[in-house]
């Protein structure tokens, strides 16, 4: 493997945990919720996907568990803030520790065993083709299925009637409720398609990255991936640039100490911030970018009016 | 309500036997940098605490406390512990240095206990291990087994324990190939798998086939698994996450000093001092030997055995700096003051400080 190829797919393998739990967050803002429990959803993700890996030799019933775990927590995230209305912000918080705490519990037996690793696709031939080969058609499966989500995603909310429904309720929940448009359904139904995608993340670092389970393996990813969404102004394709661009800039810093280039490794570590930072400050120039996809009733809690 | 009250007597009564028989207890409390279940530097602390418990189990109670962020809030930890009247407390990494001394400032009566630090009190005493020893060994296996030439190594912070374990690992691998290299990448974090992946990952694109690291995961171990390259495990052995490609592991056993010191606590014969143990106190061991052949492990085995006997000291001269200049005079072994307080490379180091 030449070192291009090595540098971008390290850099696929670092975005894609991002991209993945920060495209289902960016469902759940855009219906007008703040979930601030992608941390704990993502490590209940993590050691769900590989208990069950372990226990059925299966990575892909793995997989397919820590989704559920993830939508299973993220509905108790939606029975407190839609059908008792509790306070948003309180109530992420504390999913995070909750699915932090509660992953660390269930994960006890399974610290220190080696992981089962999801297969990598190489479709044949084409995963053979010089330069490109590796890259587009030998990727591990849950990144396709990342790029699949992102451009799924784009399109509902852009092209269909659905997509039209869950931004009605996210800008102005009044307005959706009085056009009969069912509020708290459609949002319990985006914060448990959040739950999935986090949970996928979740596998992704114990099943992929790194497949073995460690307490708090997810290690602030949750928190990156939440700002992500912001950062892409709610817009699915910058949210997927804005993912890369992070895990980018942090591959090349690893690789310039490599080289020896001698730049203080704790610049190096803050670039991908630092990045986020300015490329957020471009983005706020243009307020109407800004301010045009940005849900209005983001965090509210709605209580129908009857 | 005679009767209730009986009741109300019994518990009040019962509630003061246990109060009384918990007062007997000495309280022991840990903190650690990470969760107990990162199979590393805290998974290690960890076992030495249930050792205590183990052995001293009718006389101490001990409680820990995971995760606690090196700053403000291990302060925040640190006095909470002491209020909820533990004795003894250790806090087991180097960045809780200044926050341990300030609380201990403040509870004269508790004993506190800094691992890898250098600043003491009468009531704070400090220990740290000579993880280089085992660092020198690795070092060279490395150099043996090496076909490249050049090592990856995954550091944290650059603080002097971190930097001294990378001197030594290279002053080990000069000691068989002169002309080794070593390519340092610092992820700044003690715990992120991904993160060590991944700098695995990009040291291995750069040439280097073998893979060490000063961190807590085994992260960098599963990476030179599946790409083929060797390994060695840190702070405990880590031969199940690469079978193929783990040499050894250096193993951090705190359980004999822990229990110790907990004893000099109950007895009385506490005292703020300085322990820096090694091979020789068993506090730094090495796991089996694997994956290498038989000449590679008898020279692993005599440098450890040398060590441990105290015949041998990593750091003996002549070592020559990063810039050139003459560090440690030949036949000479550099002092203690500038081991701990090391903020330099050695000859070879591809990286800057």
């Amino acid at each position: 493997m030449t070192a291009y190829e090595t540098i971008i797919l390290t850099v696929i393998t670092a975005s894609t945990p991002l991209l993945l739990a920060a495209i289902g967050e960016l469902v759940v803002e855009r219906a007008g919720v703040l979930n601030l429990g992608i941390e704990g959803m993502m490590a209940m993700g993590a050691v769900s996907g590989f208990a069950m890996a372990q226990v059925t030799g299966s990575a892909w019933l793995g997989v397919l568990f820590a989704m559920l775990a993830g939508v299973a927590i993220s509905m108790l995230f939606a029975f407190l803030t839609q059908s008792l209305v509790t306070n948003q912000v309180a109530t992420g918080l504390s999913i995070t520790l909750l699915g932090l705490g509660l992953s660390g519990l269930i994960g006890g037996g399974f610290v220190g065993m080696p992981g089962i690793k999801l297969d990598y696709v190489a479709i044949p031939v084409l995963s053979e083709l010089p330069l490109v080969g590796k890259l587009i058609f030998g990727q591990d499966p849950l990144v396709y299925i990342s790029i699949l989500l992102t451009v799924g995603v784009a399109y509902t909310l852009k092209k269909t009637r659905i997509g039209l429904i869950i931004r009605a309720v996210g800008q102005n929940h009044h307005s959706a409720h009085a056009l009969g448009y069912p509020v708290i359904k459609v949002r319990y139904a985006c914060i448990a398609f959040g739950g999935l995608t986090s949970g996928l993340a979740g596998a992704y670092l114990s099943l992929v990255y790194t497949p073995q389970w460690i307490e708090n393996m997810t290690a602030g990813r949750g928190w990156i991936a939440l700002a992500l969404v912001v950062f892409s102004t709610w817009l699915p394709a910058r949210l997927a640039a804005g993912a890369y661009l992070f895990g980018g800039v942090w591959i090349l810093g690893l690789y310039a100490q490599g080289m020896g280039v001698g730049i203080p490794s704790q610049f190096l570590s803050s670039l991908p911030y630092l990045a986020t930072i300015i490329a957020l400050i471009v983005i706020s120039t243009n307020r109407r970018l800004s301010v045009i996809n940005t849900p209005a009733s983001l965090g509210q809690g709605f209580v129908p009016d009857r | 309500m005679k009767k209730l009250l009986t009741a109300a007597a019994t518990v009040a009564l019962a509630s003061a036997m246990s109060m009384s028989a918990m007062a007997d207890k000495l309280k022991v409390g840990f903190i650690y940098i990470g969760p107990p279940g990162d199979h590393g530097w805290t998974y290690q602390h960890d076992q030495g605490r249930i050792a205590v418990e183990n052995k001293l189990g009718d006389k101490v109670e001990t409680v820990f406390v995971e995760n606690v962020p090196e700053g403000p809030d291990a302060e925040r930890t640190i006095t909470r512990l002491a209020r909820q009247g533990a004795g003894l407390i250790y806090t087991t990494s180097f960045g809780y240095m200044d926050p341990t001394l300030k609380v201990a400032k403040r509870f004269p009566d508790v004993k506190f206990e800094h691992a890898t630090g250098y600043k003491r009190a009468d009531n704070v005493a400090t220990y740290s291990s000579r993880f280089y020893e085992g660092r020198y060994v690795i070092g060279q296996i490395a150099a043996k087994m090496s076909k490249s030439g050049t090592a990856g190594y995954i550091a944290s912070f650059p603080i002097p324990e971190v930097v001294r374990g990378i001197n030594s690992f290279l002053l080990g691998a000069q000691s068989v190939n002169p002309d080794f290299k070593l390519k340092v990448v610092w992820v700044n974090s003690w715990f992120d798998p991904g993160k060590e992946a991944d700098a695995a990952k990009v040291l291995i694109s750069q040439g280097a086939d073998i893979i060490t690291q000063h961190t807590d995961s085994t992260a960098a171990v599963q990476v030179a698994e599946e790409q083929g390259v060797y390994a060695f495990g840190q702070a405990s052995d880590m031969a199940a996450f690469g079978p193929k490609s783990v040499l050894t592991s250096i193993i951090d056993d705190w359980a004999p000093y822990y229990i110790a010191r907990t004893e000099a606590a109950l007895n009385g014969t506490w005292e703020s001092t300085d322990t820096f143990g090694g091979m020789d106190s068993g506090m730094v061991g090495m796991g089996p030997f694997a994956n290498m052949p038989a000449d590679v492990k008898a020279m692993a085995e005599k440098t450890t055995a040398a060590i441990t006997d105290g015949s041998f000291h990593p750091f003996t001269g002549p070592i020559y700096k990063q810039d050139g200049s003459l560090a440690v005079k030949e036949g000479e072994i550099l002092d203690i003051g500038t081991l701990l307080g090391m903020d330099w490379y050695v000859q070879g180091v591809d990286d800057q400080l």
